[in-house]
């Protein structure tokens, strides 16, 4: 260890540059570990999960001497075999780990065998067909159906303001409409894996690729009847998350843990690609139905809505995903007059989930699809259309749900993005193009978003760090915050060195661990670098306030290396290492109103893209994005550029090529794997993408007054479903609406298109 | 016993080393192997079905140059045995200063890095097998089996161009490598037989390494499963458990691949790769190149073979469909016996066709068309890239002047099996190419298919969707005013 030792306020700065992810040398290489990729301990044991093939039935019995005397099978757990509480609910308790006498989904966990190999734990696995008995029920598979028989899996959630029904009344427009948003599966690289080895005195260590380990440690504890001290949980990166292993790596880490206590032996599940598109929930799909009251402008007066949510078949954090919705409704807009109606459909399919941006995106997706109606039926720019519903910065500045928007800088970002993207000048050439292109369209789409920053339960928004200075004058760090690619641990390093002084390589980062920081949130909500960036920080401050104080005592130490006054402080027995504890200040959040301050700060952004759309076929391909995104003072630009570029990509396969379909009568996911569930790939990176920072403070005292940037951008790329439906518009007169559904795969392009020749293509606004 | 092969365990060169299996199932794949027996886990296991690209590995073979060439394969899907002879080469094995990974670095190309080494080792692939550098759309098609779901790719791509700027180092094995494939092309063909614990049965594996062995050991075993590329029967192992007690490997006979033109007949043999038997098509008929891009992702083409498409006969296997329309013949050899039929007939029903127990896809013969015919290949799927076609075509025309003279229209996704569309066809033949011909032959491919619903498409939108091709045929080939690529298909339009 050789580093020079540097006034921490003359250091170079270690935050604000653009370095590599603090494991892209491991990555690449095959070096970094994953789960799966841990030494396993002799005696180790692998699991698989025996899946319900029924979408909703009775439980009557279960082969468990068929299961038992296939090859290699050691043991079959049932729900009988959970010694403590058979649920890994993280908010209501309805979710079984293992079911008991009704299964709800097909795909459920029903038994779990454990088996000397991986291989035939799954091949005894697969006998479920053969092995469950169970009675029929009929199943209900669609929101909308459930939604009609009222069957939901929490109660109905209304966020209102003024009186919309009277605004609309009495608006000199008005629009009517439904619309249907598919939902979206995660699709983490490494499939969801628990690692469970128990250990001395009645407690057991697990390995598990999540994003909430503290969340684990509470559900195995739960499962077992433990207290929570016997459960360590431990995860050094994942591969992927994207809230799929927010609450859901927890039926995972329960079944490992149980079956490596009940055996005395290391239990691996490591869950088959097509078996975790079965078992675990995705992104909500939404359904929705509005009316809007608007002016001559396109002005919203007043706009009410149905937000109904495919929840699946149990609550998960579909309540607060629904929360996130409705919060997010107004987007970047001023609705004077809203009622908004939250629906968590109950239906006999997988439960769904936290997915990046957690509801928010659904919610703005409504807005915006309702904006984009707005200006086809006035005829106007949707841009035009869109500034003219902007927040105001004095006036026209408070969310439905009673946050005042402090820190608007929508205006100036999407008068820059239009600029430098050449809006207007583009829809001219887009129009000249389709004047002389019979089969060929092209189409352009705008989309400006705001998103909310911190978790809506305003006691998650706390964080810890533990920061070690050893004698060599090495660094370690551990915080409570989990690393899924999003660069967390590198943001936090670079945090550390910054406060310290030092090169971002006298700092290390390791796996987080029940153990050493306890109470953790889950690293979700895009708050993991706000949260434990921030504590972090203050941990580094307290050793360099002591670092300091030792200094003003023993002034000859004042011009020695870094290591060297270590060492001398040390000796001195001065504490070298510190936590830290950050709680974002000012949120509070009235859950029955919906009323309250539950953000920190708003992050903003916006995008424009060009696709251009067969009209035979309904294939379309995205030719340029032009992206405009605000990330505060940025950490780090190469990580947050990945971010905003990832989410963008993410989005467009959500509403383009994701598909998700369950059989209308069996209610099998027919798409499970990824030859079946089509996520983009390098070609559908468009060929001209221009990604730029938004670089100004953020107002708020955020770390290093950067902003959070894991879930915002993902709004950006319903620009690029906006500009299909523009292209399968230019096919219809003006004022045409198509009825294009999400996701805009070439059959619902096509669809649309039909409808429009059908309808004779034009709607006016009544 | 069928001559000449020899009980033995498997042997394959890694490392720069000669590297001995024996025990295990002969259905143990590749990755199972590196991940669960020699402890290499820098290759990923992702999905288990050859389509998102995270266990990407390179197989390397002697060429009668005494080079080697390597080709990217998914190592999900590969059967251990199928390595016999030849060279491994993973993530980890690339020398240090590698100028893909060193890239990949450098521009942000990884975030959680699980999907990495497999980009890694498809640049490396590239990086060999092409000197100068590609385009950025050629770098696309070359990473198209890679699926990355954090990075939106902008910096993996970017990466793939900067890598042809960084000085490119030796690979640090390769003369080791090549002296160890020589020494293995003494050994004698592989009978492999492992116990398999989860039938308690023999596990066996053959792989003759002559034409007429290969017919000999099919014929003598009819109740075995023959392996080419084993990108569908690795499914049946990892997804579906299907017993497959004895696999005869058609990968180790040289000339099951060669591909070869006589007097205007292409000649393909069953065994040669899609990446090769494509590109030959293409070279003679270059309006295909975007549906041969298409057709699966590039480490499925390098395994997966035409014949094994063909032979597997799914519905919507997209050789079938392009080469009915070129009229293309099968040739099946059972033992010693030859015999020639066309591709279309072949088909009997889902999943059924001609080929006997015992016999083998031998040959494709694929007529050549001559420049009075215009012939499309089109592919609709929800993904540009790597997915099952909802439907796909082959479609012919010849014209004497303006009038049709010959109608092939083939599609697959449309029936239980590839089939062609008799109605339509005959809708077009010896009328004029004009937009009433084809409305007449639009209307006649409703009664051609009673296409069903899935979750690739609709029967409604199969059916549109099939008129649309047609039409776009149309305007591609009409005598008057054709329109360009650029002008009818998306991926053709300039940015």
């Amino acid at each position: 260890m050789n580093v020079p030792r540097e006034s921490a306020l003359a250091a170079t700065p270690q935050v604000g540059i653009a370095l590599p992810h603090e494991s892209a040398h491991l990555h690449v290489r095959g070096q970094a570990t994953y789960i799966d990729d841990i030494p396993e301990v002799a005696g180790t044991l692998h699991a698989a999960v025996g899946c319900s093939p029924l979408a909703h039935g009775r439980l009557l019995a279960v082969d468990l001497d068929l299961l038992q005397a296939q090859p290699g099978v050691v043991a079959v757990l049932t729900a009988a075999d959970i010694p403590g509480s058979n649920d890994c609910g993280p908010i209501v308790r309805d979710d079984p780990i293992l079911a008991e006498d009704t299964v709800h989904f097909l795909g459920q966990p029903v038994f779990l065998v454990v088996a000397t190999s991986r291989d035939l734990a799954r091949r005894a696995a697969a006998r479920a067909k053969d092995v469950i008995r169970a009675e029929p029920l009929p199943p209900v598979l669609t929101a909308r159906e459930a939604h009609a028989r009222q069957q939901y899996v929490v109660p109905p959630m209304h966020l209102a303001r003024g009186d919309a029904a009277a605004a609309i009344a009495a608006a000199p427009h008005k629009l009517t409409g439904s619309f249907s948003l598919g939902g979206q599966e995660q699709f983490y690289l490494e499939g969801q894996i628990s690692y469970a080895l128990p250990q001395e005195d009645a407690t057991v260590h697990l390995h598990c690729s999540t994003q909430h380990p503290t969340e684990m440690q509470h559900v195995v504890a739960h499962a077992l009847g433990w207290a929570q001290h016997r459960v360590q949980v431990t995860c050094r990166r994942m591969g992927g998350g994207f809230g799929g292993k927010e609450s859901q790596s927890a039926v995972f880490a329960a079944l490992a843990s149980v079956a490596a206590v009940k055996l005395g032996r290391p239990v691996k599940l490591r869950v088959d690609r097509d078996d975790d598109f079965l078992i675990t929930g995705r992104r909500h799909g939404f359904e929705f139905d509005w009316t809007v009251g608007f002016d001559d402008d396109g002005r919203i007066l007043g706009v009410e809505a149905d937000l109904i949510a495919n929840a699946g078949c149990t609550a998960d954090l579909s309540a607060p995903v629904m929360t996130r919705a409705l919060c997010h409704f107004d987007n970047a807009y001023w609705l004077p007059h809203v009622a908004l109606h939250g629906y968590c459909a109950k239906t006999n399919t997988q439960s769904n989930t936290a997915f990046r941006g957690f509801g928010g995106p659904q919610g703005a997706f409504a807005v915006e699809r309702l904006l984009d109606d707005i200006a086809r039926a006035l005829g106007r720019d949707p841009l035009a259309v869109r500034q003219a519903n902007f927040y105001g910065r004095a006036k026209r500045n408070v969310t439905p749900y009673g946050q005042v928007v402090e820190d608007n800088v929508i205006d100036d970002l999407v008068a820059r993005l239009v600029r430098d993207a050449r809006w207007a000048e583009r829809r001219a050439a887009v129009n000249t193009f389709n004047a002389g292109s019979p089969v060929l369209k092209k189409g352009l789409g705008l989309m400006p978003l705001k998103f909310g920053i911190s978790f809506n339960v305003a006691h998650f928004n706390q964080a810890g760090a533990l920061v070690h200075v050893y004698t060599d004058g090495s660094v370690l760090v551990n915080h409570g915050g989990t690393e899924m690619g999003q660069g967390l641990n590198t943001k936090v390093a670079q945090v550390v060195a910054h406060e310290l002084g030092l090169p971002l390589h006298a700092v290390r980062v390791t796996a987080t661990d029940t153990h050493k920081v306890a109470n953790t949130s889950a690293t979700a909500a895009s708050t993991g670098s706000d949260l434990n960036g921030k504590a972090a920080q203050a941990a580094a401050r307290t050793l360099r306030q002591r670092l300091d104080a030792f200094l003003s005592e023993h002034p000859q130490h004042a011009a020695a290396p870094w290591p060297a006054l270590v060492q001398a402080a040390y000796a001195a027995r001065v504490q070298l290492w510190s936590d830290g504890f950050y709680a974002t200040p000012g949120l509070h959040w009235d859950r029955d109103k919906l009323q309250g301050r539950p953000f920190f700060y708003f992050a903003y952004g916006a995008a424009v893209a060009e696709v251009v759309v067969d009209t035979l076929t309904g294939e379309h391909r995205v030719l340029r994005a032009d992206v405009l995104h605000d990330v505060g003072r940025s950490l780090n630009p190469a990580i947050d550029l990945g971010q905003i570029e990832g989410a963008f990509i993410q989005g467009q396969g959500w509403l383009t090529s994701e598909e998700l379909v369950w059989h209308p009568q069996t209610g099998m996911l027919a798409t499970h794997a990824p030859s079946t569930y089509k996520i983009p790939t390098a070609n559908d990176c468009p060929p001209v993408f221009n990604v730029a920072l938004y670089e100004a403070d953020n107002p708020a005292d955020s770390i290093h007054r950067s902003k959070a940037v894991g879930e915002p951008p993902i709004l950006l790329p319903f620009s690029v479903f906006l500009a299909i439906r523009d292209a399968v518009a230019s096919t219809g007169e003006s004022g045409c609406l198509p009825p294009l559904q999400a996701p805009a795969t070439p059959e619902a392009v096509m669809e649309a298109l039909a409808a429009l020749r059908a309808s004779g293509s034009s709607a006016s606004p009544t | 016993m069928t001559e000449g092969l020899t009980e033995r365990p498997i042997r394959f060169v890694h490392r720069g080393a000669i590297v001995e299996v024996a025990g295990l199932p002969a259905t143990t794949t590749v990755l199972a192997w590196l991940r669960e027996h020699a402890g290499r886990t820098g290759t990923k296991e992702g999905c288990n079905e050859g389509d998102c690209g995270a266990c990407t590995v390179m197989v390397g073979d002697l060429d009668d140059g005494g080079t080697v060439r390597w080709r990217t394969v998914n190592a999900c899907l590969q059967f251990l045995p199928t390595l016999d002879g030849r060279a491994l080469r993973t993530v980890e094995d690339l020398p240090a200063d590698h100028p893909a990974p060193r890239a990949m670095v450098e521009h942000h190309g990884s975030q959680c890095g699980f999907c990495t080494p497999g980009f890694v080792v498809s640049l490396a692939a590239l990086h060999a097998n092409r000197p100068d550098p590609p385009s950025r759309r050629e770098l696309a098609d070359a990473l198209a089996g890679n699926l990355c779901r954090c990075t939106g790719y902008r910096p993996i791509l970017d990466a793939g161009e900067a890598m042809y700027a960084l000085p490119a180092p030796a690979v640090n094995d390769d003369d080791a490598t090549v002296a160890a494939l020589q020494t293995l092309r003494a050994d004698p063909p592989l009978a492999y037989r492992a116990p398999d614990p989860a039938t308690g049965a023999d596990s066996r594996f053959l792989a003759p390494r002559s034409l007429d062995a290969l017919a000999d050991a099919a014929a003598t075993h009819p109740q075995a499963t023959v392996l080419a590329g084993s990108t569908d029967i690795g499914l049946w192992a990892n997804k579906q458990f299907r017993p497959l007690p004895l696999l005869i490997s058609v990968g180790a006979v040289p000339g099951f691949k060669a591909i070869t033109e006589t007097e205007g007949v292409l000649h393909i043999g069953a065994g040669a790769a899609l990446e090769d038997a494509w590109a030959a098509l293409v070279a003679h008929l270059p309006p295909m190149r975007d549906y041969a891009l298409r057709f699966a992702s590039p480490p499925v083409r390098h395994a997966g073979t035409m014949g094994g498409n063909l032979a597997n006969g799914s519905p919507i296997g997209d050789s079938a469909p392009v080469l009915m329309a070129l009229d293309a013949r099968i040739v099946l050899r059972h033992g010693g016996a030859e015999r020639t039929l066309p591709l279309d007939g072949f088909y009997t029903g889902y999943m059924k066709n001609l080929r006997q127990p015992g016999e083998l896809l031998w040959r494709i013969e694929v007529p050549l068309p001559g420049p009075a015919t215009r012939l499309r290949a089109y592919k609709l799927s929800k993904r540009f890239d790597c997915d099952i076609s909802a439907l796909a075509c082959g479609l012919a025309v010849t014209l004497d002047g303006e009038r049709v003279t010959a109608a092939r229209v083939a599609f697959g996704g449309m029936a239980a099996t590839v089939a062609r569309a008799r109605a339509a066809e005959a809708a077009l033949t010896g009328q004029p190419w004009t937009e009433a011909t084809l409305e007449a032959a639009c209307s006649a491919l409703g009664s051609d298919y009673t296409p069903m619903t899935d979750l690739r498409g609709s029967a409604g939108y199969r059916v549109r969707s099939a008129r649309a091709l047609l039409r776009r045929f149309w305007l591609e080939t009409r005598p008057d005013a054709p329109l360009a690529p650029s002008a009818t298909q998306v991926w053709e339009v300039p940015a």
